[in-house]
């Protein structure tokens, strides 16, 4: 009788490869996810340690956490290993991208030469492995996080779990390996839309990652692998929803042309002296996400699309600041455009804050416009005309102080910074940005602890705008989706929506102002007989010149 | 798609099936090379092995095959190659060939570039070495122009995407662990193998290319034996 048992050595240089090939798998994995290009090199020399014949270096660290998640087991029918890529925002809102599947089933290939064919096999799934990784989206992530998130890997032994990947999540297979005793597996499911993301990611917890890929911070988080369901904690601060965040949800996705007043705008919900709103900012992340993400990975570049905040509250008198970038501390600053965006920088003073916020504009909530105040004192005038250092109402300055700030991930957020990301909607970085403010760097303005309790109070700032420390008057902010016709936002940091909203405002022409234009002006005109005189005397001269040019 | 059909075995050999696999893309012209060395690449990441080092007793040892990431700059994507830089060389030309080709010819813009694995048979004198496809990768090319630079962008992303299709897709043909040449002895590694590089060793192949004209007819058939088996001889 043939003896269909694998061969104590067999079986031997079986489990062996089966658990290099598993601890290579994650190095490949994981390292697919740094964030950065991989390269090793060809030698044709053999080298004792290089598994498969391949050159995968070996991340200490990884090996380590593979190891402990194997704890001494193989994968086997009902035992997987799984590689769980997860992506973690530095306002600590994490969500599982990828979950990488190391399977055995149970089909076996008695016939096939172990240390052989089965070695080659696993050399060539590694090989088609490392080429998976390159197409799935994560990689794009990966290979951008940095600043506002960053990439976590985590390793589980035991049954895969697919549920953290949200709906319509895809498969794709790397690739199997008949061994006779059993078929090992590698494939891989995906979450494609960032959209869809449930309510049930808002995973506020530290990070259950063993590891953080991310160069930046380089202590690992304590590891601490059991799996945790992610829940959304709906029921702590959720209330009534209120009916007008459908409503403005809907004005904020429309795209407005680039001419005046009628260009709505859709204001936020209310400031600081509100009582808190967690209720509004947690309704509001889902259909954040929705316009966030569903730009996001189909273009890797974010490209400018505000984030759809509006609430209209029944409650609320008018409309509020929008990530206005004011400074709860400093009442008087007026947080605008960082030199990036080509914008001066708001001068702090209070001054300037308290004139701002007079001429600020309180639209309404059905109002319409944010147009350059009309105020007509010529303080007002000059006003206006410094309305590129962003002061106060207008459309430009309204615009121009919504942006993302870069800052480390996991760096304390100041409250005077003002993102989408502190309006607290999860992955709200990842709604397209604009202008990065050199202002809100912790490192020049040492940031403020927060002191508010509510969530959109703190990232509103709001104090601040209205210039009183009082704050009973407050305004408007207006959040307007922009895009110009036939301008893509995406391809330059200085597109065509930028360039115009920079220098939609352009302070006024001083021959036009009406002291100095005046005064001008009558010169001119008494200047004009002369001039006549003078190009009179010379009219043959003129003509001739003319028939030079005929 | 990959459609898998088989070629006629040669009458002189036992039945061998070469099986064919073809993919098509659209691409921009700036887009052609890099579209053309991240599928060839990858093709050849799986069917080149370490040097191998025959040692007494018929055995061998295999040395390692490094890789690295390679990022398009025409197109949203990025690759993994073998690190060798003789076969990227190699490969080099003869996607610039075919780029050149298929920028002169004043077709529409549609060729294919065919990348074919292929054994040695030695034959007595005075009948020649038979050159025996085993594997046929087809990659149809179809060059589009574009207007605008939102209509560049836009097929950056889509080429990217296609890409990563393709890539699925060749993974896929490779995981079916069909035919492969057997391992060879030392005698014979050179009818299977291409051992001219120095630091990895491709499975014997040939490059070669087409241009379509409108007509769908070649037009120019241009062979390129990249591997200098006559020299070998």
């Amino acid at each position: 009788a043939m003896d269909t048992d694998l061969s104590s050595q067999d079986r031997k240089d079986l489990d062996k490869f089966i658990k290099f090939f598993a601890l290579k798998t994650v190095q490949v994995i994981v390292q697919a996810r740094l964030g950065e290009k991989i390269c090793t090199r060809s030698s044709s020399s053999p080298t004792g340690s290089d598994w498969f014949n391949l050159a995968i270096k070996d991340i200490p660290e990884v090996t380590h956490e593979a190891k402990k998640a194997l704890a001494g087991q193989l994968p086997a029918v009902g035992r997987s290993m799984c590689v769980e890529i997860s992506l973690k925002t530095s306002e600590g809102d994490s969500m599982e991208l990828e979950i990488w599947c190391l399977e055995m089933n149970e089909k076996c290939d008695k016939e096939i030469k172990v240390s052989y064919t089965v070695y080659n096999r696993l050399s060539l799934l590694l090989k088609s492995l490392l080429a998976i990784t390159r197409v799935t989206p994560a990689y794009r992530l990966s290979r951008k996080q940095g600043h506002e998130y960053v990439i976590l890997y985590r390793i589980y032994f035991g049954e895969v779990q697919l549920s953290g990947l949200g709906e319509g999540f895809q498969t794709v297979r790397v690739g199997t390996v008949g061994t006779p005793v059993g078929t090992i597996t590698l494939s891989c499911a995906y979450r494609i839309n960032l959209a869809f993301m449930s309510t049930r990611q808002f995973e506020r917890t530290p990070p259950i990652m063993g590891i953080i890929i991310d160069h930046f911070v380089d202590r690992p988080y304590p590891s601490s692998s059991p799996m945790h369901p992610c829940n959304y904690r709906a029921g702590e601060d959720t209330g009534a929803v209120y009916p007008s965040v459908e409503d403005s949800q809907e004005v904020c996705t429309t795209s407005f042309s680039t001419s005046p007043p009628s260009q709505c705008v859709f204001t936020v919900t209310k400031a600081h002296f509100q009582t808190p709103l967690p209720v509004v900012t947690d309704t509001l992340k889902v259909p954040v996400m929705g316009l966030a993400f569903s730009h996001q990975l189909s273009s890797s570049r974010l490209s400018y699309q505000p984030a759809a905040l509006g609430v209209g509250s029944a409650d609320m008198g008018y409309p509020v600041l929008f990530a206005g970038g004011l400074n709860a501390a400093h009442p008087h600053q007026l947080i605008g455009p960082g030199k990036e965006g080509g914008v001066p920088p708001i001068p702090s003073q209070p001054a300037h804050g308290t004139q701002a916020d007079q001429e600020r504009m309180c639209t309404p909530l059905d109002g319409v416009h944010y147009s350059a105040a009309t105020p007509s004192s010529s303080e007002d005038t000059e006003t206006v005309s410094n309305s590129s250092e962003g002061k106060c109402g207008s459309p430009h300055d309204l615009l121009e102080t919504i942006f993302i700030r870069k800052v480390g991930a996991f760096v304390n957020k100041p409250i005077n910074q003002v993102t989408m990301a502190n309006l607290d909607i999860p992955f709200a970085m990842f709604a397209p940005k604009n202008v990065e403010l050199e202002d809100n760097d912790p490192m020049v303005n040492p940031p403020d602890s927060p002191e508010t309790e509510s969530p959109l109070q703190g990232s509103l700032h709001s104090e601040g705008s209205s210039g009183s420390s009082t704050g009973n008057t407050h305004d408007d902010f207006v959040m307007i989706d922009f895009k110009p016709a036939f301008s893509k936002d995406d391809i330059l940091p200085m597109d065509l929506g930028t360039f115009y909203r920079e220098f939609q405002n352009p302070p006024q022409l001083s021959s036009l102002s009406i002291d100095i234009g005046a005064q001008s002006m009558a010169e001119d005109l008494d200047s004009l007989p002369e001039k006549l005189a003078v190009h009179e005397k010379n009219v043959k001269e003129f003509d001739a010149f003319v028939e030079t040019l005929q | 798609p990959c459609r898998t059909r088989c070629c006629a075995p040669s009458a002189l050999t036992p039945a061998m099936n070469c099986r064919a696999e073809v993919l098509e893309v659209s691409v921009e012209g700036r887009q052609v090379e890099e579209a053309m060395l991240a599928v060839l690449h990858t093709v050849l990441l799986h069917r080149s092995t370490g040097k191998f080092h025959y040692k007494k007793e018929g055995t061998y040892s295999i040395g390692t095959v490094g890789t690295q990431d390679v990022d398009c700059d025409f197109i949203d994507f990025a690759y993994v190659r073998v690190s060798s830089e003789e076969l990227d060389r190699a490969l080099r030309k003869a996607v610039g060939e075919f780029k050149d080709a298929l920028r002169n010819s004043g077709s529409d813009g549609m060729g294919q570039i065919s990348l074919e694995f292929y054994q040695k048979k030695k034959s007595r004198w005075p009948f020649s070495d038979e050159c025996i496809p085993w594997e046929l990768w087809t990659i149809k090319v179809n060059v589009v122009n574009l207007a605008n630079e939102q209509e560049r962008q836009i097929c950056r992303e889509k080429v990217g995407e296609k890409l990563c299709e393709k890539i699925i897709n060749i993974v896929e043909v490779m995981n079916r662990h069909e035919y492969l040449p057997k391992m060879p002895t030392q005698s014979e590694v050179d009818n299977v193998f291409d051992t001219s590089l120095k630091d990895v060793q491709p499975y014997l192949y040939k490059i070669s290319y087409q241009i379509t004209d409108s007509l769908g007819t070649s037009v120019t058939t241009t062979m390129r034996r990249l591997i200098k088996d006559t020299l070998a001889l």
